[in-house]
């Protein structure tokens, strides 16, 4: 069954690399709903989020070819359970019709929005949260001449995650250990199957 | 040599020398140990000739004649040598002609270092002459690929690659370097080894609980099944293969990348797996209760329909690749790692065992596909010659020993179902991508990897025909390599699905061939043509012993086909014997 997975992979900062990501879900004819880079809590690490609509077999296969990328540090993935998530939405209305029709300050309120621009033409609002709560401020602004509308791709933090730094030191022994090793997705399955 | 190339980096550092980015280039190939380039020069890669020039005593540089077959090259040498294989060539088609190469190695895990040159960076995104965008045209062909628009990278650079080439799974590399680093000067304090990127890592760590469920599931099978791939070569690890199979009595079959890792004559060696296999293997594939795969990557052409392959076996997988696991075939036991160190470990706790009616079982299927197929393949019952008897008396002169290289399609199926080994390494073909016009010039650096082995190329009229070129390498430089030409006058493999699957419809399968006698002399081969069984033998008995190259065809059979076959869209069980 497909459902959303969230992607994080933590990577060298490396030209090109997004490139070799991106062609492994292209390849495979997968479309990437959403994909955000920026650097992590680690300096000169940075960390990719890709959200992508698939079943678990399809997303654990293609998050080990990640893992395998000579830039890749180490990939995950999650479902919407797992993890803490956000998206940013930014509307432009016309300020006469926003002043004229609506609350203003009750359309903040009950959206949780925030005017970023006031100018006389227009008014940028701003919200953050998760996929329908952006979308519920889109339906009610589309009544009062939405001009432009864009949502950033999903940040999101695994919940279970106690961060890169750690994670980092083991990768950066030439010899790793068993006991630094971190039981990952395969070797809990694995584990299981043995048992 | 070791101490040659301490003197070079100590005299580096302290001289912190001024060099070019192209010496730096040569540098770091001399200490890595490179002896032989294949290449062809250009526009954006001639400061690195012009380096070259002052190198030729310590670095052969083969000229091809196309690119391609440079990197094929490269890939016959690596495949031979066990050594990395190094390839030159210039920017935009220079390096488009190898993507074909690239995707071969990368399919077939083949260590390759490529260089290519680059525009002047300051050109690079303006459509300058012979610009292309080689790195992102590569990604998805590469193991790893960078663009150096600095001489200061190029020590480090150049070490990642030859690092990552090689380690873990191998792949090819490439590095993309520009004009203006090529001729760029700047202070080089030697040259030093990549041993460890933290990025990667070649090799997963062994889990101990995995190599003990292994054993315990060998131990307990009546009916083990070992299956083995190119995983055993690449990690130089046939003693230990061996080892395994002989105290656990378990027979193996081999995929074609596998073949030779094992010698042909092994009491437990029970033949070729897929398509195109040995009637026993892709039968006893359904059979057997504890399937061992070693080293190879459940291809389709080795398992047919997956949801039909080995359903009611124990599936134990080893592999240095852990993205191979479970990727088509569900694994029991992934046992993660390199076949070199966790083949001893499982085999320290295996039980000495014999299986014998379980082996017997492979026999009789062998006498059932002698019957069928073998016997007419080998003693036809007309005059026309066959593929296969070519191949048997080829095996009888050289005692197994010689290196075949082969190209793709029928020609090639018959030879690795009958060629026989005595060494590993013997075996070069094109696998996984299947590319026709790779034997001729794989075979030329087959033999720069192995010189004082006999290499014979065996390859059809059509594979011939694309490649053909390269006899103009093989003429400059008098490359002792054995060409023989399988004739059947059609483009066979395609033929043989046209009769079985497209009611005969021969659609463009019918070829013609130049006299390739005629063309060899051209290029001052020597060469001779039969199609009478009386010549067969004492024709390749004359090829293998001319001192040189030479060009040997022989016409068979035209619309012989390649039997047992297991059709696309079936199980191995369903293989057919006519």
């Amino acid at each position: 069954m497909k459902q959303e997975f969230t992607i994080t992979i933590y990577t060298e900062n490396q030209v090109g690399l997004l490139n070799r990501i991106a062609i492994l879900f292209s390849r495979r004819k997968i479309n990437i709903e959403s994909l955000n880079t920026s650097p992590s809590e680690v300096e000169s690490i940075h960390r990719f989020t890709i959200v992508i609509s698939e079943t678990e077999e399809v997303v654990r296969k293609i998050v080990r070819q990640i893992e395998k990328q000579v830039d890749v540090l180490k990939a995950y993935y999650n479902t919407n359970d797992e993890i803490i998530w956000q998206e940013l939405a930014l509307y432009k209305v016309p300020t006469e019709i926003i002043a004229e029709k609506v609350k203003v300050e009750r359309l903040l309120r009950t959206y949780g929005a925030r005017a970023v621009v006031i100018r006389k033409d227009y008014t940028i609002f701003e919200t953050t949260g998760q996929r329908e709560e952006t979308d519920t401020l889109i339906k009610v602004l589309e009544q009062f001449s939405l001009i432009e509308f864009v949502r950033s791709a999903r940040v999101a933090i695994i919940k279970d995650s106690k961060g890169f730094h750690e994670k980092l030191k083991e990768f950066e022994q030439a010899e790793p250990q068993i006991k630094n090793i971190e039981k990952t997705a395969i070797l809990d399955e694995a584990d299981t199957k043995i048992v | 040599m070791q101490t040659e190339i301490l003197d070079r980096q100590k005299k580096a550092q302290e001289e912190n020398a001024e060099i070019t980015g192209s010496q730096a280039l040569l540098e770091a190939l001399i200490i890595e140990g490179v002896n032989t380039i294949f290449g062809y020069p250009g526009g954006a890669i001639m400061p690195i000739y012009d380096a070259l020039y002052d190198y030729n005593d310590k670095l052969e540089h083969i000229l091809v004649r196309h690119e391609q077959g440079g990197i094929h090259a490269g890939q016959g040498y690596a495949r031979t040598s066990g050594k990395t294989g190094v390839v030159f060539a210039t920017s935009g088609p220079g390096a488009t002609n190898l993507v074909t190469g690239l995707a071969d190695a990368m399919i077939d895990s083949t260590p390759l270092v490529c260089i290519t040159g680059q525009v002047f960076a300051h050109l690079l995104g303006t459509d300058a002459f012979q610009e292309t965008d080689v790195i992102n045209i590569t990604t998805p062909v590469t193991k790893w690929n960078h663009q150096i628009t600095d001489a200061n990278e190029i020590p480090e650079v150049l070490a990642k690659a030859f690092y990552i080439a090689k380690s873990g799974r191998p792949g090819p590399v490439l590095i993309d370097i520009t004009k203006n680093a090529q001729l760029q000067k700047f202070n080089y304090s030697g040259y030093k080894k990549c041993t460890h990127i933290r990025s990667y890592r070649p090799k997963p760590i062994i889990r101990e609980e995995y190599i003990k469920a292994a054993a315990d599931m060998i131990n307990k099978a009546q009916k083990p099944f070992v299956i083995f791939g190119q995983g055993v070569i690449l990690g130089e690890a046939e003693q230990e293969f061996k080892q395994f199979i002989e105290k656990g009595g378990l027979p193996a079959a081999w995929t074609i990348l596998g073949l030779s890792a094992l010698e042909t004559d092994h009491p437990l060696n029970v033949g070729m797996l897929g398509m195109h296999g040995n009637y026993g293997p892709n039968v006893m594939t359904n059979q057997c209760d504890v399937l061992i795969a070693v080293g190879m990557r459940f291809d389709d052409r080795v398992t047919g329909r997956l949801d039909r392959y080995a359903k009611q076996a124990k599936v134990i997988h080893l592999d240095i690749d852990p993205s191979e696991i479970d990727k088509n075939v569900k694994a029991d036991v992934p046992v993660w790692g390199d076949c070199k160190q966790t083949l001893p470990m499982i085999t320290n706790l295996l039980e000495k065992r014999n299986h014998e009616n379980w082996l017997n079982g492979f026999t009789e299927c062998m006498k059932q596909e002698v019957e069928a197929v073998i016997d007419e393949e080998m003693h036809p019952k007309t005059d026309v010659l066959t593929m296969g008897e070519v191949i048997d008396q080829l095996n009888e002169l050289t005692k197994g020993d010689a290196v075949i290289v082969t190209d793709v399609g029928q020609h090639q199926m018959v030879a690795c179902r009958y060629a026989k080994f005595t060494k590993s390494k013997s075996n070069i073909t094109s696998g996984g991508l299947g590319t026709m016009g790779f034997a001729l010039p794989a075979a030329i650096g087959a033999k720069y990897g192995a010189k004082d082995r006999t290499v014979v190329a065996v390859i059809g009229d059509g594979g011939i025909q694309m490649t053909i070129q390269e006899l103009g390498t093989i003429m400059q430089n008098n490359i002792n390599v054995k060409i023989l030409i399988l004739n059947n006058r059609f483009l066979g493999m395609v033929r043989q699905w046209q009769q079985l699957f497209h009611e005969k419809r021969y659609s463009f399968v019918n070829i013609e061939s130049p006299d390739y006698v005629a063309v060899a002399k051209g290029y001052r081969i020597e060469g001779n043509s039969i199609e009478d069984r009386s010549k067969l033998v004492s024709a390749l008995d004359t090829m293998l012993k001319h001192d040189g190259p030479y060009l040997l065809e022989v016409f068979v059979g035209k619309e012989n086909n390649v039997f047992p076959m297991v059709p696309q869209g079936c199980g191995v069980s369903e293989v057919r014997l006519k």
